[in-house]
C-alpha cells in the first residue's frame, strides 16, 4: 500500500514537471480538418531558439503546418520563451502527437484532427441555447405553464417531445466550474477553453486579444458554406453566448472590441440587446470609448435596421437580407416585465420584441437562402435572473424560450432537413422544494413552505391560454430555493417591482444584504454560505441536459463534453468531408 | 509623523479655504432627480432634458446611491437612482444604467456603505468626458460636489 502511494506520488511530480511547459492546443483537443488555430508553446523559463524543437508526428511543425513557427525569445510581460504559428491548419483527419522541446524542458499533446461526412444530413441547423438552464428550470416551467393533476402534468413543453438527450459536462480548462463565455464557446468552436474566454485558448500574457484563436462556427460556416448566419438573443448582443458565434478575446468583457468582431463576420441577421456598444463615444448613452459608429458601419454594409418591434416587422419584409435588431442598449427585460408586471426598464423601452417574434423574424429572412443556415437563439434571462435568485422571472424567461422552441419546431415540420439543438451552457443550483401557500396560519413565512405531502399543488392559472400563469402571485406559488447565496433578505415572494437585487458592495468589499428588502413583510435575513466578494448566487458544477431533434439529432447521446457538440453539428452540415 | 500633520494641515486649510466657497451654491441648489436626466431615451442614444440643459454649470442637489467605489478613500464615485450590486469601475463586466452621474469631491473622502440613500451638492457638468485617471468616460459629473445622508 504504501509503495502504491509513493510510486502515485512519483507520477503526480512527473506530470507537474512536464506541465511546466504548455501547449496550445491543449492534449485532447479535437480539431475539425482545415479549421484555422493557433499553434502556441509556451516554456517555464528562457530558452534559446536553437535548443527548441516543435514536432509533429516526429516531423518538424513546420512539414505538417507549412508554415513555421516563430520563436519569441521572451515573450511581453514574461522572462520566458514562447513559440507561436497563428493560423495553423491540419487538412488530414488523424492522431497527431505534438512534442515541444527545449534542453530539459519537454512536453508532448496529442490532437484528434477529424473530417465531417461528405454527404450533410442537415442544411439547417438552429442551436437554442438557454442561459443558465437547469433542471429546475424545466419542471418549474411545466408546473407553472401547464399545471398538474394528481402527480401528472397537465400539458407538455415543447422540449418534452425531442428525440435525442445527451448529459453534457460543462467545466472549463482551469476549473471544474464555468462561465457563460468558456461553455458557449466550447459549443462553438469545439474546444474546450478557460472561464471568461472566446474563441481563444488562454495563454500567459495580459493582453486580452493575443490569446491563441481557434474557429468559431460562424467563421467555419463562412469559410465552406454559402450558408445564413443567424444570431438571437435577449442580451446584450456582445453578452458572452451571443458574442461566442464570432468572437476572440480572453476577456468577455471586451465588449466594444466584440462589436467588432460581429463587424468582420457579418451574421445575416443579428437580433437582441446592447445598442450601447454600437454608438460612438459622442452620442450620449454610449459605451465605446472610440468614434466608430457601428450603427452607421452596418447600414453601410447592407443592414436593415430596427429598434423595436415594428420596426422588426418591417425589416422582416424588406428584401436586403440583412438585419440588424437592436432593441435595447443594455440587457433587454424579462418578459414577465414586459407583458405582465411593466417593470424594468419597460417604461423607458416598451416596444421590445420577445424571443419568440425575434426567432420568427431570423427564421424568415434566413430561410431565404437555399444553401441553409446556422441560427443560435439565446433565452438569456433564465440566468441573468437566476443568479439574483428572482424564480418567477427566471421560470417565466423559461416558458418564453420554451414557446420559441416551438417556432423552431414549427420550421421542422416544412423543413426536415434541419438540425434542432436545445441545451443550457450551465447549470445553477436551484431546486424546487414544494409550494409556499400564504394561507397557511400565521405570519412566519418560514411555516408557509409546504413540503411532501403539504406541497399540494401550485393555484396558478392559465385562463388566457397564452402559457404563462395570468397571475404570478398567486396564494400557493412554487417553492424554489438556491443551494448558494450571497447575504440576502428572503421575501418568500415573487418581485413585483422590478428584478431583485439581493446583495450589494460596502465600503470593504464585501456583498451585505440588500437593505432595500428588510421590510418586506415576512422577509428574513439569510447568511451567505458564498465568500463575501460574491455579489449573488453562482453557477453549478452539474451537468446540462442537451436535447435535439430533426436531421442529424442521433449524433447525441451519453455524455458528452460542450466541445464534443461542435462536432456533431459540422457533421451534420458536412462541412469539412475528408480530401483525397 | 511630520508627513501626516502636514496632510492634516494642508487638508483643514483646503477644507476652510472652500466652506465659503461651497456655502452659496449649496444653498442655491436646484433639486435634480434621476428621472428628470434625459429628455428622449432610444435604443440609438439619449438627449439630455431641458432642465439639464438649463442647469449646466450650475449648483444642483441629487439624491440617490453610492455605487461601490474603486477604493474606500476617493475623489469621486458613481451615483445611481438604485443601489448597485457592480462597482462600474472594477468589476469586469460592469453593466452599470444608463441613469448615472459621476461625482467628483472637493476632497478625497472615506466611503460609507452603498446601502444608504445620500444628498450630494455639485456643479452640474453635462457633455461626453474621459477621466484621464481611470478612462471611465461619463456624460454627466457634479464636480466640486459634497454629500450627506438623505
Amino acid at each position: 500500500m504504501r509503495s502504491l502511494i509513493a510510486a502515485l506520488a512519483l507520477t503526480t511530480a512527473f506530470v507537474s514537471v512536464a506541465d511546466a511547459t504548455t501547449i496550445y492546443p491543449l492534449d485532447r483537443a479535437t480539431i475539425l480538418a482545415g479549421s484555422p488555430f493557433d499553434l502556441k508553446v509556451e516554456f517555464d523559463g528562457q530558452v534559446k531558439a536553437g535548443d527548441v524543437s516543435v514536432t509533429i508526428n516526429g516531423q518538424p511543425a513546420e512539414a505538417v503546418l507549412g508554415k513555421k513557427p516563430d520563436f519569441i525569445e521572451t515573450e511581453a510581460g514574461t522572462t520566458a520563451s514562447a513559440v507561436l504559428l497563428r493560423a495553423a491548419a491540419i487538412a488530414k483527419p488523424g492522431s497527431y502527437k505534438v512534442e515541444a522541446k527545449a534542453g530539459a524542458e519537454t512536453k508532448t499533446v496529442t490532437w484528434d484532427v477529424y473530417a465531417t461526412p461528405s454527404t450533410a444530413k442537415a442544411k439547417n441547423v438552429i442551436f437554442f441555447l438557454a442561459d443558465g438552464f437547469s433542471v429546475a428550470h424545466r419542471t418549474g416551467a411545466r408546473l407553472m405553464s401547464k399545471g398538474m393533476t394528481e402527480g401528472k402534468a397537465n400539458g407538455r413543453l415543447n422540449i418534452d417531445d425531442f428525440e435525442r438527450m445527451a448529459f453534457i459536462g460543462t467545466s472549463s480548462t482551469n476549473a471544474i466550474a464555468t462561465d457563460s463565455a468558456n461553455t458557449m464557446s466550447a459549443y462553438m468552436t469545439g474546444h474546450k477553453t478557460a472561464v471568461n474566454a472566446l474563441g481563444v485558448y488562454v495563454d500567459r500574457t495580459k493582453d486580452t486579444l493575443d490569446d491563441p484563436k481557434v474557429e468559431t462556427i460562424a467563421e467555419a460556416v463562412r469559410r465552406l458554406s454559402k450558408k445564413s448566419v443567424g444570431v438571437v438573443s435577449t442580451a446584450e448582443l456582445e453578452d458572452a453566448t451571443p458574442a461566442a458565434v464570432v468572437a476572440h478575446t480572453r476577456a468577455r468583457a471586451d465588449k466594444a472590441e466584440i462589436v467588432g468582431m460581429f463587424y468582420d463576420v457579418k451574421p445575416d441577421v443579428m437580433l437582441g440587446g446592447g445598442s450601447a456598444y454600437f454608438l460612438p463615444k459622442t452620442t450620449p448613452g454610449s459605451k465605446r470609448k472610440d468614434d466608430k459608429d457601428y450603427i452607421q458601419l452596418f447600414k453601410d454594409a447592407g443592414y436593415t435596421l430596427a429598434t423595436d418591434k415594428a420596426e422588426l416587422a418591417a425589416a422582416a419584409g424588406t428584401n436586403t437580407g440583412k438585419i440588424l435588431g437592436l432593441f435595447h442598449p443594455a440587457n433587454m427585460d424579462t418578459i414577465l416585465d414586459r407583458e405582465f408586471l411593466k417593470k424594468g426598464t419597460v417604461a423607458k423601452f416598451p416596444n421590445q420584441p420577445g424571443l419568440v417574434e425575434m426567432t420568427k423574424a431570423a427564421l424568415n429572412q434566413l430561410a431565404k437562402n437555399p444553401d441553409g443556415f446556422f441560427l443560435m437563439v439565446e433565452g438569456a434571462s433564465i440566468d441573468k435572473m437566476s443568479h439574483p435568485m428572482d424564480w418567477e422571472r427566471a421560470l417565466f424567461e423559461t416558458i418564453e424560450f420554451d414557446q420559441a422552441v416551438g417556432v423552431g419546431i414549427e420550421f421542422l415540420k416544412t423543413h426536415p432537413d434541419t438540425l434542432i439543438v436545445v441545451t443550457g451552457d450551465h447549470a445553477h443550483g436551484v431546486s424546487i422544494i414544494g409550494t409556499i401557500d400564504d394561507n397557511k396560519p400565521g405570519t412566519d413565512m418560514r411555516e408557509k413552505v409546504g413540503v411532501y405531502a403539504d406541497a399540494g399543488f401550485p393555484n396558478y392559472e392559465d385562463k388566457n391560454g397564452d402559457g404563462f400563469p395570468d397571475k404570478v402571485d398567486v396564494t400557493r406559488r412554487l417553492a424554489v430555493f438556491s443551494s448558494n447565496y450571497p447575504d440576502y433578505y428572503e421575501t418568500w415572494r415573487p418581485k413585483m417591482d422590478g428584478p431583485f437585487e439581493p446583495a450589494v458592495q460596502n465600503e470593504k468589499k464585501q456583498y451585505k444584504a440588500n437593505e432595500q428588502y428588510k421590510d418586506v413583510p415576512g422577509a428574513v435575513l439569510r447568511e451567505g454560505n458564498l465568500p463575501r466578494s460574491a455579489d449573488t448566487a453562482v453557477h453549478a458544477v452539474d451537468d446540462v441536459v442537451l436535447q435535439a431533434t430533426g436531421a442529424g439529432a442521433e449524433g447525441f447521446k451519453g455524455y458528452m463534453e460542450e466541445s464534443d457538440v461542435y462536432r456533431v453539428l459540422v457533421d451534420a452540415m458536412a462541412l469539412a468531408p475528408a480530401k483525397d | 509623523m511630520e508627513l501626516i500633520s502636514r496632510r492634516r494641515m494642508l487638508a483643514s486649510a483646503a477644507a476652510s479655504l472652500l466652506l465659503p466657497a461651497l456655502a452659496r451654491p449649496a444653498a442655491a441648489a436646484t433639486a435634480l432627480d434621476f428621472s428628470e436626466l434625459y429628455g428622449k431615451v432610444s435604443v440609438l442614444g439619449l438627449t439630455f432634458s431641458d432642465k439639464v440643459k438649463a442647469l449646466k454649470e450650475k449648483a444642483v442637489a441629487m439624491r440617490g446611491f453610492m455605487a461601490p467605489p474603486l477604493k474606500a478613500e476617493a475623489n469621486f464615485f458613481v451615483l445611481t437612482e438604485i443601489p448597485m450590486s457592480l462597482c462600474p469601475f472594477c468589476s469586469s463586466d460592469a453593466d452599470w444604467p444608463d441613469n448615472i452621474v459621476v461625482v467628483y469631491l472637493d476632497r478625497a473622502q472615506t466611503f460609507e456603505q452603498a446601502n444608504a440613500l445620500i444628498t450630494v451638492t455639485g456643479k452640474l457638468e453635462v457633455g461626453s468626458w474621459t477621466d484621464p485617471e481611470t478612462g471611465f468616460v461619463s456624460l454627466l459629473r457634479l464636480t466640486g460636489a459634497s454629500f450627506r445622508k438623505a
